[in-house]
């Protein structure tokens, strides 16, 4: 129960109000529903997003790519009209279990779709595994969602925090490098980054010099980079993404080392952060599932289209809200709108054939994404296509009951 | 120290009665928030020992709470429920073992200084399970099983049912509240009463002020640590934020809404609190500025609390405080 | 780890503490003069941050920044003083907290309607930009050595104050006893408003010259703030002296916690706390 704020937006006032109200009024009961006769018409879409904070940008982007995908179908699902019932989560983890009650036993959401945050994401994990509700993961990786914790009502259209480094140990051992300082923050997003990288790394008979973890979301890296520089790493890889990937690659840049010990990093350190990097990012080799110059039709399209809706340019949360869209819209026509009859949802969505603007995917047995990760690098203050880094890359899935 | 007047006593046990219905015809989300709403309460209630009854305001209560939450978490296995029988025990005896910890430095000090140090220490076990590898991180903990209540193999209370949980909350909350009032009676209470109104005059009777001031703060810390316990059963998930100065902010908040002069306050100013949060969150984005402008209208215009708007007398002889 | 490093280390724990120190005090005068404690003093380090990313996205210069928005962190200060500090001073602790509480969660929410929610970044000024190549593979920012000149500066300029001047002399004394400065005629509210608002001046400047390395999103306020508390408790309240010694150890402490034992780091500043408070409850320097 921290302060942390908790707002709503485009969502009937009068509902919270009551909602509010009624709790207000010492709790005075109100009366369970007797029966339902049928269906109400519209499926109620609960959206647990960052609509505030660090991460909001994301947030904005996710709903408005999702929503851009279900009315290029026609606006329904089903057949049945949307309801878009939005919760700011504001990436807090404490919120996280009262966040998604709110959504899941207060408004009795049909399928709830959230979050950015790993941390926020694994809240809704545990909610959801109780209340049996359908939980579509736009973002987050938290590598337990489909791992440990993997449940038949529980995908995710996005990645697995180690899926996007995994690879980046190959790129990085091909060019030469040996001897690697690795560094991020400290929590589950980081910590599984770079476990990702780790795997890869190890197993081609690299070595880690030293793994740097620090409490999020500090940004104070002076003293980290000058530990650094007196390691001598061959190379460093790292993950930081937003604001703190600014100025870690700023910082990096300033104390000199990018002439000496070359950076690397999955694809977060360059996304949506090149135009505050400036000349500090140029020629940042990444590895990411997506990249803003992928020529198949399907993404020159959808970058048309989500900037002539929004002016905004697509990155990769876009691009997962986008497929988080085409998903419901594909198993929602499956069952013909029946968000009752879950086993069949459920397994509409398993065998769901998405046709991204990543380049097509389908799910694995723990119901994450099976992708292809591409090598990119930055040119003129631009992420450039340069390879596939990995072909079909499938998250292992470590104790998932589902694989 | 209880004025509580007699009106408002005859509501708090309507109020209980009305409660043990509710599970019958309420809708989830409501048994739900009320049982959140009593494990407020009974935090609430560990603190307003320590402020109404000893005299020490201390920012850093929460700190006692979060531990225990993390305690359930921690020592509960990955695979199966642990029993209340151990999990209880170990969880207030972690509590009462930190408050014995921070609580003997901190009595040495008083006023402003007592403020920071608890603040600081609060702050302190926060960086403890925000950095530590063993903690989880910023991201916190789970829990994957409620704690079981078994006898002889049998389970004779489920936690994972709503209502159960509920009721639990609610008998915890009440028998709190009576055993700090039994504890308030006795020759104990009788001290740390008098050390709040001149602890110089104490010294000269020649009480070892500071050993009762340290037992008070273990026991309010180990009260605190059940809430924790209720919390982490309730949620099953714990973050380091529960251990932060705006958890323990909020308590004290708790404590001064519902008013310092009757026992009752701090289950009222817990109702309250999270009763407007949850209505100023239902009217507005900016929720937070509310919530501070109401700390702050409630701080200067009622200085008795919620619980003073029912009392009609002001005793003369009362008017010292803090 | 050789004497480069070390050395190194050292430096970046200096600047630090210098910048604590200039919040830090303010919060102790303020503690010992108003007797008040004001848990929104972090406010105004994160007043000041705000204040230069956005006049330095206006004027395009971190200098003028500071320029104009020094003076308004002043006003500020005074307007916050003569509207709700002056409230507090019969109060009793608690009700300061409480208060003081509840405006940090008003300027919070004023900071969010204002500037959103993001993390920001504030450019050093140009002249400072630049880096010094210490050995192969490492340079030292200069505007890291800029910050701590400036920090080193205006601790020269508060100690001649303090020390040298009339003014400096009020201060000292109203910071032992209040009563008795009152009764021999000096106007003891006139000061404490000079002092509350030289405070804010302060813990603004701080987050001002501190943007640029430490970037601005919410919450810095309340982080640098308990710090701070820890840096009072530590120096003694009321003291000067105190303070500063004990935020040039606390910034040594950290710096060198972070790389020494960085699953603990945090709690290294806490630690140190324990260990003088066993020895000296009342700080190293306070009065007991």
């Amino acid at each position: 129960m921290t302060l942390t704020t908790r707002s709503q937006r485009a969502c009937p006032l009068s509902r919270r109000a009551v909602l509010g109200g009624a709790a207000a009024a010492a709790a005075v009961s109100t009366l369970n529903a007797p029966f339902v006769l049928a269906q109400p018409a519209r499926i109620k879409l609960g959206l647990m997003l960052p609509y505030s904070g660090t991460f909001a940008a994301l947030g904005n982007n996710i709903t408005d790519a999702m929503i851009q995908a279900i009315n290029e179908k026609g606006g329904k699902l089903g057949g049945r009209e949307v309801q878009y019932v939005r919760l700011d989560d504001e990436s807090e983890p404490p919120k996280a279990a009262q966040n998604a009650n709110k959504l899941v036993v207060g408004e009795k959401v049909d399928i709830l779709v959230g979050t950015v945050h790993s941390g926020v994401a694994m809240g809704m994990v545990q909610v959801v595994r109780e209340e049996g509700t359908t939980l579509i993961i736009p973002n987050a990786g938290a590598g337990a969602a489909t791992g440990a914790l993997c449940a038949a009502n529980i995908f995710r259209t996005s990645f697995s925090n180690w899926q996007p480094s995994f690879p980046m140990a190959k790129v990085m051992y091909d060019l030469g490098h040996r001897n690697v300082v690795t560094m991020t923050w400290k929590y589950a997003a980081g910590d599984e980054a770079i476990g990702g990288f780790k795997d890869g790394f190890t197993k081609l008979g690299g070595k880690i010099a030293k793994e740097i973890a620090i409490p999020f979301p500090d940004v104070e890296f002076q003293a980290h980079l000058t530990e650094i520089a007196s390691l001598k790493p061959d190379a460093v890889f790292v993950f930081f993404a937003g604001g703190g990937a600014v100025k870690f690659v700023k910082d990096y840049d300033a104390a000199g080392l990018r002439k000496t010990i070359p950076l690397y990093g999955s694809g977060f350190l360059t996304d949506g952060t090149l135009k505050a990097q400036g000349a500090a990012a140029e020629g940042l080799l990444t590895t990411l599932h997506y990249v803003e110059d992928l020529p198949n039709p399907v993404n020159q399209k959808f970058s048309a289209d989500f900037k002539k809706a929004t002016n905004r340019d697509v990155d990769v949360y876009a691009v997962q809200g986008y497929d988080t869209g085409q998903l419901l819209v594909q198993a929602l026509d499956a069952v013909k709108g029946d968000t009752r009859a879950k086993p069949a949802l459920h397994a509409a969505m398993r065998n769901a054939k998405i046709v991204s603007p990543r380049g097509d995917w389908t799910f694995s047995k723990a119901q994450n994404p099976v992708q292809d990760i591409y090598l990119r690098k930055v040119v003129n203050g631009e992420n450039k296509y340069q390879s596939v880094a990995h072909k079909g890359l499938e998250d292992p899935a470590t104790g998932c009951k589902l694989a | 120290m209880d004025r509580t007047p007699r009106l408002l006593t005859i509501l708090a046990l309507l109020a209980v009665v009305v409660l043990a219905c509710l599970p019958q015809f309420a809708e989830r989300y409501t048994i739900q928030l009320l049982t959140r709403i009593m494990t407020m309460a009974i935090l609430a209630m560990s603190l307003g020992l320590l402020v109404s009854g000893v005299g020490l305001v201390s920012l850093g209560h929460a700190a006692f709470f979060g531990l225990g939450a993390y305690v359930l978490a921690l020592a509960s296995p990955a695979n199966e429920a642990a029993s209340v029988w151990w999990a209880l025990p170990l969880v207030i005896g972690a509590s009462a073992l930190a408050a014995l910890v921070i609580g003997a430095l901190a009595v040495r000090t008083s006023g402003i200084y007592f403020i920071m140090l608890t603040l600081a220490f609060g702050q302190m076990l926060f960086y403890l399970f925000h950095d530590a590898k063993f903690a989880g991180g910023s991201d916190g903990r789970y829990l994957n099983f409620r704690p079981a209540v078994e006898f002889m193999g049998q389970e004779i209370l489920t936690l994972n049912d709503r209502p159960t949980l509920f009721y639990v909350s609610l008998a915890l909350m009440v028998l709190t509240y009576l055993a700090i009032g039994m504890m308030l009676r006795a020759p104990f209470g009788r001290a740390i009463l008098g050390i709040r109104v001149n602890e110089p005059r104490m010294k000269a009777l020649g009480y070892n002020t500071n050993r009762y001031k340290l037992t008070a703060f273990v026991i309010a810390g180990a009260i605190a640590g059940i809430a924790g316990f209720l919390y982490a059963t309730q949620y099953r998930a714990v973050n380091p934020a529960l251990f932060g100065w705006r958890e323990s902010g909020l308590v004290l908040m708790m404590v001064i809404l519902g008013g310092l002069r009757s026992r009752l306050g701090p289950v009222i100013g817990a109702f309250a609190l999270v009763l407007v949060e949850e209505l100023f969150q239902a009217l507005t984005d900016h929720w937070l500025m509310a919530m501070g402008v109401f700390v702050i209208v409630v701080v200067l215009l009622l200085p008795d609390g919620l619980a003073g708007l029912f009392d009609r007398k002001r005793d003369a002889a009362e008017a010292d405080d803090g | 780890m050789d004497p480069l490093f070390v050395a190194l280390q050292i430096l970046n724990g200096i600047q630090y503490g210098l910048l604590l120190f200039l919040i830090a005090s303010g919060l102790t005068l303020v503690f010992g003069i108003l007797q008040v404690i004001n848990l929104a003093h972090g406010s105004f380090y994160m007043i000041g941050a705000y204040l230069a990313f956005w006049l330095t996205a206006r004027t395009g210069s971190l200098w003028t920044a500071i320029a104009i928005g020094l003076p308004l962190a002043l006003v500020l200060g005074l307007i916050v003083e003569r509207v709700m500090i002056r409230l507090l001073y019969a109060r009793d602790h608690l009700t300061q907290v409480l208060l003081t509480y509840g405006l940090i969660l008003v300027f919070n929410e004023a900071q969010r309607l204002l500037f959103g929610n993001d993390v920001h970044g504030v450019a050093a000024p140009e002249i400072f930009a630049g880096s010094i190549r210490l050995t192969d593979t490492l340079s030292y920012p200069i505007y890291r050595l800029a910050v701590s000149g400036v920090c080193l500066a205006l601790v020269l300029v508060m100690y001649l104050v303090i020390q040298k001047t009339r003014l400096g002399m009020h201060i000292r004394a109203g910071a032992v006893d209040r009563e008795t400065v009152q009764l021999l005629g000096i106007n003891i509210q006139a000061l404490s408003t000079f002092v509350f608002a030289a405070g804010a001046g302060l813990a603004a400047l701080a987050g001002m010259i501190a943007a640029p390395l430490s970037s601005v999103y919410p919450g810095i306020g309340e982080h640098i703030l308990i710090i701070c508390f820890v840096v009072v408790v530590i120096g003694g309240i009321g003291s000067i002296k105190g303070a500063f010694i004990a935020a040039l150890l606390v910034g040594l402490a950290d710096t060198f916690g972070k790389v020494l034992i960085p699953e603990f780091s945090s709690v290294t500043v806490y630690a140190v706390m324990a260990v003088i408070l066993l020895w000296r409850p009342q700080g190293l320097f306070g009065r007991a």
